[in-house]
């Protein structure tokens, strides 16, 4: 290589201009498809940008309504990038990181990012076992670790062992959830408030966690709009500009049953959580409103430690003192999260993420202007810095 | 692929005279359940390095060998952690629940941990141990149980019951 070449870089070279959403029920008539592209096209409209400009799509691969489809239904143009991230959850922020990459690099304009599932009216993924997990299932599902709350549960009562992590800290975290849902008339648990006793005699799921530490059952759609940072500031709403973007899938990782590594309990929120850090010109003190993805609510406290908010094992006792609540060290999942708002991959608390940058949230931060949110811990996962 | 070999192929979905899922090996898993059925629990590892692995696979990790062999263990281990799962669940399994299932660390090779069920005996019941004798670090070992339709597991035994 002879002369020094400018490096692109992503940060803040690229903004989320819009977001759209469907409403979130148990069961909802219209199929995933039509649910994407009303959750599209709503996006579109946010963001004050035809459908025929849209050129980039991403999505994941569970469920998929693919570009084929949605691309011809919603009227967009030519479109010249478009993948798909797996692992479930793990690809939330992963979609907005690809759409990133290719609006800063030049492959295209106008990206749309969008999740669609029917998990509440749907069967549950884990009732075909048919389908092979990341890791062979000839090593855990014969043996009655069916779900995903069984492959959490086993680390998440080795962490209270380890730690001293008790119920009342995962409390800590479905509360938080709770009270915000409680503020959030989109959230399908908007009227159902939760007390620590309906926590404590809640019946089980896979001890050690219980109903209320498994995210909700939901129908809906959510989607974004991805542009250059210099059209964003054209866009109907103040821009909220993705600063810092990393994907995480650690050495000798084996997905959620990661149970064969020296270290159980250190996930891919670690791996993202170096990355993102290091292309970011802050850290996680000046991260005023955090979105961090919650099938479940043992990956807060995992997740608290790998984003590097606390030390190794302190995950739990971060959680105190209402720390994760408004006006707490670290408001947490401020439109209810997957544990109260809706479960759809986690897209809504990038969704929820933009709405907090913009001041416009139903239990808003005061004055916030940065963000972290994340995708599911435990599996190869994603993460984003918002910032204002 | 055929439909028998995709069908063979997604793991975990063999059904058993029991209704419990039977194992569905893969070319890597295949030999741990053949020295299973001869009573032997094994694990795979290198045969230049010597390093063992879990779960199996085609090369080792740390030098990128091709051969491998399966080195025999004591059989015994300690409960790393454990969960009980109830309802819902695949019918054979929640008429069995709460049962538990463990995580074995091997005494062999402590980040070798097997995912398994803590029983009374080889061929009792997954629910057959109550739950308040269960105990993270507790020793275990290997016991077999022989499927109604000949396929053997390896479950796990209280040294002190």
């Amino acid at each position: 290589m002879g002369a020094a070449r400018a490096t692109a870089t992503l940060k803040d070279a690229t903004a989320i201009a819009g977001i759209g959403q469907t409403s979130f029920a148990k069961r909802l008539p219209e199929s995933e498809k039509t649910l994407a592209c009303r959750a599209i096209l709503a996006a579109l409209d946010d963001a004050g940008i035809a459908p025929s400009e849209v050129d980039a799509f991403a999505s994941y691969t569970m469920e998929e309504t693919d570009e084929v489809e949605i691309a011809k239904a919603i009227g967009a143009g030519d479109v010249t990038f478009f993948g798909k991230v797996g692992y479930g959850g793990g690809g939330s922020c992963a979609t907005v990181a690809h759409l990133a990459a290719a609006i800063a690099t030049g492959q295209a304009s106008v990206g749309v990012a969008w999740r669609s599932r029917k998990r509440g009216s749907g069967p549950r993924p884990w009732t075909n076992t048919q389908v092979q997990l990341p890791t062979p299932a000839q090593w855990t599902r014969p043996y009655g670790l069916l779900r995903p709350a069984d492959e959490i549960g086993l680390l998440a009562r080795r962490y209270m062992h380890e730690y001293g992590a008790t119920r009342d800290h995962f409390f800590n975290v479905a509360l938080a959830c709770r009270n915000r849902a409680n503020q959030n008339p989109a959230a399908m648990m908007y009227d159902r408030p939760l007390t620590r006793e309906m926590y404590m005699t809640a019946r089980w799921i896979s001890e050690p966690l219980c109903l209320f530490d498994n995210c909700l059952e939901t129908d809906g759609a959510l989607a974004c709009v991805l542009v250059s940072a210099e059209r964003a500031r054209d866009c109907r709403h103040r821009p909220v500009y993705v600063h810092s973007v990393a994907q995480g899938l650690p050495a000798q990782h084996h997905g959620m049953v990661n149970y064969w590594n020296d270290d159980p309990l250190t996930g891919p929120s670690w791996t993202a959580a170096r990355r993102l850090w290091k292309t970011a010109d802050f850290g996680p003190q000046d991260v005023d409103v955090a979105q961090i993805y919650d099938a479940f609510t043992p990956l807060i406290p995992l997740s608290l430690e790998g984003y590097g908010f606390c030390g190794r094992g302190e995950g739990a006792a971060f959680t105190e003192g209402g720390a994760l609540e408004i006006g707490g060290r670290l408001p947490l999942n401020t439109g209810g999260g997957g544990l109260s708002e809706a479960y759809v991959h986690g897209f809504n608390l990038i969704t929820e993420g933009v709405r907090q940058l913009r001041g416009t949230g139903t239990a808003q931060v005061p004055g916030a202007t940065t963000c972290l949110v994340t995708a599911g811990e435990g599996v190869p996962t994603s993460a984003l810095l918002l910032r204002s | 692929m055929t439909q028998t070999e995709t069908t063979t192929a997604a793991s975990g979905g063999g059904d058993r005279a029991d209704g419990l899922l039977a194992p569905v090996p893969d070319d890597d898993g295949a030999p741990f359940f053949a020295y299973a059925a001869r009573g032997e629990l094994r694990v795979q590892c290198c045969a230049d390095c010597g390093e063992r692995r879990f779960p199996p696979r085609p090369c080792c990790p740390h030098c990128q060998s091709f051969e491998s062999l399966w080195k025999k263990t004591s059989g015994r281990g300690r409960i790393w952690s454990y969960v009980l799962p109830h309802p819902p669940l695949l019918p054979a399994y929640a008429a069995q629940a709460p049962y538990n299932v463990v995580l074995v660390e091997l005494a062999d090779a402590p980040r070798i941990r097997l995912v398994g069920n803590l029983v009374a005996a080889a061929d009792a019941a997954l629910n057959s141990v109550p739950p308040e004798r269960i105990r993270i670090g507790a020793p275990v070992r290997a016991a077999f149980h022989e499927t109604d339709d000949g396929f053997t597991v390896v479950r796990w035994l209280l040294e002190r019951p």
